[in-house]
């Protein structure tokens, strides 16, 4: 079974770039799935049905979103593989724009849109920069020089992955993205692999169900923005002795 | 040393090069360029000169100004959506030629874009082939951001960038790391100018550009800063746009121009029809004697429409026409 792990900023066109993409293998009759993983709501397993996709659905909840996925993915992989796949799709939104779902030896595909704006490359980090190829959508409604603005920015942030434009609406350039998935590695398992990029660290008290605000009830991984506060300040709200106010960036 | 440097002038080697006056700074040679009338070949040594020669090299190959010029593609037919051969087996179309695409929806005109966007290999739906300068293009014209090989027009499309016209044709001539930026920006701006016929000015909004306008701006900027040679048109809309002064800007760029219309006007601006049914090429025809003649009626009548358009705007009754 192949397996192809697809990433990208929420709207930015995952769904419609995947499906318009297995279109083109279930004609060359392949028996497709997707896993689509999400935070707090989904019906996108509903569309992939309605086109004839096999679909589970992981919805993480309270869980951050990347953790959950990677605590999954080899119960999805060995599910793709009984329901007798030929290829296998996860899609997750790089929610906090931290994460990077991809694996090492797995096909990494990351879609971003023309309509992010030219500094979205730049924020959204890992999952852009681990990714072996890069899909654009939106193309056709922004003119040719923010396309290549954009293109040119993306490839900034991850000079080898492959540049595809894929218009999720008509399907232009979904064909050409089909090749290179069917072109991916055969995976049985990915029990052991490695991720490219680590998750986003966690483990302080607010991941265990805190919810006041205020460093005594703040503990395990946490840590403070610089805000070049006077030497002294307390965040209790008590009375304050100051010593002299900081003159900003000389700290 | 096929570029001759030492023989070169300073000036013309940072105007043909401009890079190389930043990489000389950066080895301590910065002076160098407070001499722009003397020879590279008084400053530099054989080492350095060698060492120069492979940085321009390097730089070439990444902004693709080191590529042979693409001068004109060729499409081997494959076969229709029953399977049965397509009827025109060879296409080829040439720098500055314009190419007329028609044929009903869902015909197959999307894919042949494609088909020459991905530089098929017989290995897409229609089993064509496309090659460029006769020869079977390599993989970068697939999957590089430098090197896309069609550029793309639409009605559809906008600008969505927060800039001014100044400020975005800069950013899209550094992305591009154009030579002369300044020159190509000035170029662009009067070109846009004088197809929109309203004019605007540097420091407008692209966001607030007329729909006229904002077409004018993207076929400039296409035709002197977009590294594809080959410009896909998807309809002009008549209004507000010298269509036929754009087409010339495009092939005095040395563009291929391809274009998607069913307007007769535009059909007959082509040197060539490219008429497509049943997912195949079926016919190439060039415009006729006859039909070359019945342009100029047509136009008349285009005026005519536009002219009562007009009268319409200024509030006018349309009793007499």
């Amino acid at each position: 079974m192949r397996f192809v792990t697809v990433s990208g900023p929420p709207s930015s066109g995952k769904t419609a770039v995947i499906i318009k993409t297995l279109e083109h293998l279930q004609k060359a009759g392949q028996k497709v799935g997707v896993v689509k993983f999400d935070c707090l709501f989904t019906d996108d397993d509903e569309l992939y049905r309605k086109n004839g996709i096999a679909v589970r659905k992981g919805l993480a909840g309270a869980l951050c979103p990347d953790h959950y996925f990677v605590s999954n993915v080899e119960e999805c992989v060995q599910w793709g593989l009984l329901e007798g796949l030929d290829v296998l799709v996860s899609e997750s939104a790089g929610l906090c724009n931290r994460c990077s779902p991809h694996i090492r030896e797995v096909l990494a595909i990351c879609v971003i849109d023309n309509l992010s704006g030219t500094g979205t490359p730049k924020k959204i980090g890992p999952m852009l920069k681990a990714a072996d190829v890069v899909v654009i959508t939106k193309g056709d409604i922004v003119s040719q020089a923010e396309r290549e603005v954009f293109a040119a920015r993306v490839n900034m942030v991850n000079t080898k992955a492959r540049l595809l434009h894929v218009n999720g609406i008509t399907g232009q350039g979904s064909f050409e993205l089909s090749t290179l998935w069917t072109g991916a590695e055969e995976t049985v398992t990915v029990e052991g692999k490695k991720l490219r990029f680590s998750m986003p660290a966690a483990l302080c008290s607010y991941c265990l169900g805190e919810t006041r605000i205020g460093s005594d009830y703040q503990m395990g991984n946490v840590r403070k923005m610089d805000l070049d506060m006077p030497t002294g300040f307390k965040t209790d709200g008590g009375p304050q002795e100051l010593g002299p106010m900081n003159t900003g960036g000389e700290s | 040393m096929t570029r001759q440097l030492e023989t070169l002038t300073v000036e013309a080697v940072f105007a043909r090069w401009p890079f190389v006056q930043q990489q000389l700074a950066d080895n301590g040679l910065g002076e160098i360029a407070d001499k722009p009338e003397s020879r590279l070949g008084e400053f530099l040594d054989t080492d350095q000169l060698q060492d120069l020669d492979g940085f321009i090299d390097v730089m070439e190959d990444f902004l693709g100004t080191n590529e042979e010029k693409v001068s004109e593609v060729t499409i081997t037919g494959g076969r229709a959506k029953d399977g049965s051969p397509e009827p025109v087996t060879e296409l080829t179309v040439k720098v500055g030629e314009v190419i007329c695409i028609v044929g009903p929806t869902g015909s197959g005109k999307s894919r042949l874009l494609a088909d020459i966007e991905w530089v098929a290999r017989g290995d897409t739906p229609t089993g064509r082939h496309v090659t460029i300068n006769g020869q079977v293009p390599d993989d970068k014209w697939r999957f590089s951001s430098e090197f896309k090989l069609v550029a793309q027009l639409s009605q559809n499309m906008n600008f969505v960038m927060d800039l001014s016209v100044e400020e975005f044709l800069n950013l899209h001539a550094e992305s591009r790391q154009a030579a002369d930026p300044q020159e190509k920006i000035q170029r662009i701006w009067n070109w846009a100018n004088e197809l929109a016929g309203e004019p605007f000015a540097f420091d407008t909004p692209v966001t607030s550009l007329s729909g006229g306008q904002s077409r004018a701006l993207m076929i400039a900027d296409t035709a002197v800063l977009s590294s594809s040679p080959v410009v896909l048109i998807d309809e002009i809309e008549n209004a507000g746009i010298d269509r036929q002064q754009a087409l010339d800007i495009l092939i005095r760029e040395e563009k291929i121009v391809l274009m998607a219309t069913h307007d007769p006007i535009l059909a007959l601006m082509g040197d060539r029809r490219v008429i497509i049914n049943n997912g195949a090429m079926q016919k190439v025809i060039e415009p006729s004697e006859k039909e070359k003649a019945n342009l100029i009626e047509l136009r008349a009548l285009d005026e005519k429409l536009m002219g009562l358009r007009h009268r319409l705007r200024m509030g006018e009754r349309l009793d007499e026409v």
